[in-house]
């Protein structure tokens, strides 16, 4: 085939490419659960942009590797030189170069939207009450809690979730007022948990003995799951909660006739433990055995006095 | 730049003896880096094979959304085992074995720099193996706390039973690490001061330049998760409080120490892969090594990189945000010298004269899984999206494709190349190709559907599972399954080739290198004499140089 052909044949793929991959980003949106957050929005736009970069890349190569399948075989016993070419500086500073460029450009579009998620800024986000806070920075010990229009406490452990809100109701549900900054506090009782919600796009390790807090704007009413997305032991699976996201309305009603729920309710670790299910290998080796209490209450004063503290929102 | 100690440094080495076939010197304490090589391959292989036993069982509880086949403890067990044994018991001393196999032969030394050693780092493995194996036959079981041990919860452990599964998995896991430090230290001085005379680095074929990056890994980076280990082995059993967050320890440190090591780990475990694609490629498209000195350096530079990049596991463990940025920033930088790579693998391919016979296939099949592996990764760095998708089944998948889809075949293409050079026999092609359409439409299978279910939202590790995610899970257990049957194939081909297969000749595939240069199997001393380098490595492009010897030698018949 002649050098110009060739040529115009791997022009036509590219063009070909961008509208595929182009194509192909499109579609990512479809691929994740639904947006609740506006940052969920951001986060997905970004994926999308990343999934159309990636499939430019993979179809250009496996591209080429399948062309090269087809037209580039060897007559069977011919052992002879492919051709001489050991390399081409241009085309290796060439492709050394434009990789460089785009993780920049990448980790740029990575950068402002991790701004625009609105997690507060650089250095601020952990406040060590240690003696490492006399080399902290001035600004770290400045900060000031983000302003929320509400408050709950995230309460985790082995294996339970329980929320208590503005006014002492505690529940196993999470409900949060939509379009309001609800602020988070974070409390694990005894190993590390992590706040995961799909439809937020949104995660965070809780750590023992650490205050984490999380600011959350939900912006789309419904009915999601929040899961423990870190490895937590025995009853791992079973950790999930429902979050209810509600117009405010419905929200203060609920707050008002909420009534604390009894803290053994229904906690599926410990109904897990009391009758296990029947599985086809039994190894009854050792867990951790779930608590009846539901509410790690005893968790926050005593960890408080060496607390660290450590604030995300979105 | 010549250096030819070889004959001081290896002095350790027994007499030469003419069983060089017999079989019984693989079961023996010897000395010769090509019979631990072997040793080091089978060994490993066996722990695979219980590997891929434990990830069947996995996806077989994951078939349905219930916990029914295994319970919770049980399967808690299965995945930390997993791992683990993939990890330090398959990938990466399978790495070191055919390292030992082939270094010394490719820089054209007589053995490795210190041969006793060597024995002893291969000796390690087996009983550390096993060790972590019995676990599985304590009263409480395996450890239960996956392969990374994060405390506390690994800390959790039966009361009033000292010895129990994460005692044994630490302890296991720290023999195998001075097994790899003693390893890393004959390789680092093997490939500086065994060279042949004429064999320069930029002689080296990038197979030893990506070992010797990989060793260099090993050098500055295991001793950060041994010291982890260590200290994590004194909160477990003698009470100190390094990682107990309620008594002024704090378990972020430990995801720090392990990390350190952890992620340059996956670069110890994907160079030596990359290194294979480099022999492979060209041979099978009797191309040069198109670019190989940006190659052979991009080796050390992603070796380099890469150990700037830990914090990538922990974007959402409490990390700072100006960690956050930073460390994806030098995340995403890795791509590059990766990525150099994977261009010149194409076009090391394109317009030449492919053979594609099964080396050709699992290095093809590698290397364009490779890109889906290597794409999500690039993803994964991106902190906002990471911080969505982190520690769910697309983390999962994205390793698989690494681990599994890329190295994995890497290896398989390894073993097929090789095989002719270490058995003195030739495998059977159409098991060969057999084996490589069942691997990789399974592999496919398998671990593309763990990409949409962690961005759906399916967490990992657990034992039960939301129905709406149960399509995707059939497809990926159906798939494990018949990666299982894949290996059967593999097996039959392996055993019944080196017992029945046609002899081959020294260099089968008409390929450059030292390796083929001397007889198959290599002679004790590996060549009858020292060769003298003068060509540049992969002339496969230079009719000066190339060794084409008449075609009807390669289907001779014996
Ligand atoms: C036969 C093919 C394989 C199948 C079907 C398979 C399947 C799985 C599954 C289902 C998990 C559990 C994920 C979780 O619950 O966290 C897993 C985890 C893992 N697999 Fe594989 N795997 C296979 C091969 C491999 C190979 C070859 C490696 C080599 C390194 C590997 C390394 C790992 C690791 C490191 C984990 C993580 C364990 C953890 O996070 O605790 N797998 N695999
Ligand atoms: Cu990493």
């Amino acid at each position: 085939m002649p050098r110009f052909l060739e040529y115009l044949l791997i022009a036509g793929y590219i063009a070909v490419l961008l509208v595929v991959s182009h194509w192909i980003g499109q579609c990512a949106y479809n691929w994740m659960p639904v947006e609740a957050t506006a940052e969920a929005q951001k986060v997905d736009s970004l994926f999308s942009f990343l999934t159309s970069i990636g499939s430019f890349i993979i179809l250009g190569l496996v591209g080429m590797m399948v062309y090269s399948v087809l037209f580039f075989r060897a007559p069977k016993n011919d052992y002879s030189e492919g051709h001489p070419s050991r390399g081409d500086i241009k085309l290796e500073i060439l492709w050394t170069a434009t990789p460089t460029l785009l993780v920049l450009w990448i980790a740029f579009q990575g950068f402002n939207i991790y701004q625009q998620l609105n997690i507060l800024g650089l250095g601020q986000i952990v406040h060590l009450h240690t003696p490492l806070e006399l080399e902290a920075p001035a600004y770290a010990s400045e900060e000031q809690p983000k302003p929320a229009a509400e408050t709950i406490d995230v309460f985790v452990k082995q294996w339970d979730w329980s929320f208590r809100y503005p006014n002492n109701v505690t529940s196993k549900e999470l409900h949060l007022p939509v379009n309001l900054r609800t602020r988070l506090n974070l409390h694990a009782k005894e190993v590390l948990h992590s706040f995961y919600v799909p439809e937020f796009r949104l995660q965070q390790y809780i750590v023992p003995g650490r205050e984490i807090e999380l600011v959350v704007t939900p912006t789309r009413i419904g009915q999601y799951k929040l899961k423990d997305a870190l490895f937590s032991g025995t009853y791992f699976a079973l950790m999930e909660a429902n979050v209810h996201i509600e117009s405010p309305q419905q929200y203060s009603q609920w707050l008002s006739q909420a009534q604390s729920e009894s803290a053994s309710m229904e906690n599926q670790a410990v109904a897990e433990y009391m009758q296990p299910p029947r599985t086809m290998l039994k190894s009854n080796w050792y867990t951790v055995v779930p608590e009846q209490s539901a509410i790690a209450r005893s968790a926050t004063p005593k960890t408080n006095a060496n607390e660290r503290k450590v604030m995300n929102d979105t | 730049m010549i250096h030819n100690p070889s004959e001081n440094l290896a002095q350790n080495r027994e007499p030469e003896t003419d069983s060089e076939n017999n079989w019984r010197q693989y079961f023996s304490f010897s000395t010769d880096h090509k019979v631990i090589g072997v040793q080091y391959m089978v060994t490993t292989f066996i722990f695979f094979l219980i590997g891929g036993l434990l990830a069947m069982l996995i996806r077989a509880e994951l078939i349905t959304p219930a916990s029914n086949v295994v319970d919770r403890p049980l399967y808690n067990g299965l995945f930390t085992l997993h791992g683990t044994i993939m990890i330090f018991l398959w990938i990466i001393p399978f790495n070191a074995g055919i390292s030992n196999y082939l270094v010394p032969l490719m820089i054209g030394a007589r053995d490795m720099a210190f041969p006793l050693l060597n024995a002893i780092s291969f000796w390690m493995i087996p009983p550390s193996g096993l060790l972590l194996i019995s676990s599985f036959f304590l009263p409480n079981g395996t450890a239960q706390s996956g392969w990374w041990s994060y405390p506390p919860i690994s800390l959790q452990i039966p009361p009033g039973q000292p010895i129990n599964g994460e005692f044994i998995w630490i302890v296991s896991i720290v023999l195998i690490g001075i097994s790899s430090i003693m390893g890393a230290v004959n390789f680092v001085t093997t490939i500086f001061w065994m060279r042949a005379p004429g064999m320069t680095f930029f002689r080296m074929p990038v197979f030893v330049w990506s070992v010797l990056s990989a060793q260099l890994l090993q050098l500055i980076n295991l001793p950060s998760l041994t010291a982890a280990l260590i200290l994590l082995l004194f909160d477990l059993s003698f009470g100190t409080q390094f990682f107990k967050p309620l008594e002024n320890g704090d378990p972020i440190i430990y995801q720090h120490l392990f990390w350190f090591y952890s992620h340059p780990a996956v670069y110890i475990m994907a160079l030596p892969a990359f290194g294979i694609f480099a022999e492979v490629l060209p041979a099978f498209s009797r191309n040069p090594l198109f670019g190989y000195r940006s190659l052979a350096v991009a080796s050390l530079g992603i070796a380099f990189v890469s150990i700037f990049v830990w914090v990538h596991h922990m974007f959402t463990s409490a990390t700072p945000s100006w960690m956050r940025m930073l460390f994806m920033v030098t995340s995403m930088l890795v791509s590059v010298p990766t990525g150099v790579k994977a261009f010149g693998w194409t076009a090391t391919i394109w317009r030449s004269k492919l053979h594609l016979e099964t080396p050709m296939l699992f290095a093809m099949g590698g290397a364009a899984m490779f890109l889906l592996g290597g794409v999500t990764g690039v993803m994964l760095a991106a902190v906002p999206f990471d911080i969505h998708v982190h520690n769910t089944y697309f983390i999962v998948g994205h390793f698989h494709y690494i681990v599994f889809n890329t190295i994995t075949m890497a290896i398989f293409a390894a073993i097929y190349f090789w095989f002719p050079k270490i058995t003195g026999r030739m495998y059977a092609e159409g098991w060969g190709k057999l084996h490589f359409w069942l691997t990789f439409i399974g592999a496919n299978l398998t671990f593309f559907p763990m990409l949409p279910l962690g961005l759906q939202g399916m967490v990992r590790r657990i034992s039960s599972y939301d129905p709406r995610y149960q399509g995707w899970n059939i497809v990926a257990s159906l798939g494990g399954f018949l990666l299982g049957v894949s290996i059967l194939p593999f097996i039959a081909n392996m055993v019944g080739s080196c017992l029945y297969g046609q002899k081959a000749s020294d260099n089968p595939w008409f390929a450059t290198g030292l390796e083929w240069t001397t007889t198959s199997p290599p002679p004790r001393d590996n060549f009858a004499e020292i060769p003298v380098v003068k060509r540049p490595p992969y002339d496969y492009g230079d009719p000066k140089y190339s060794v084409i010897e008449p075609p009807d030698y390669h289907q001779q018949e014996h």
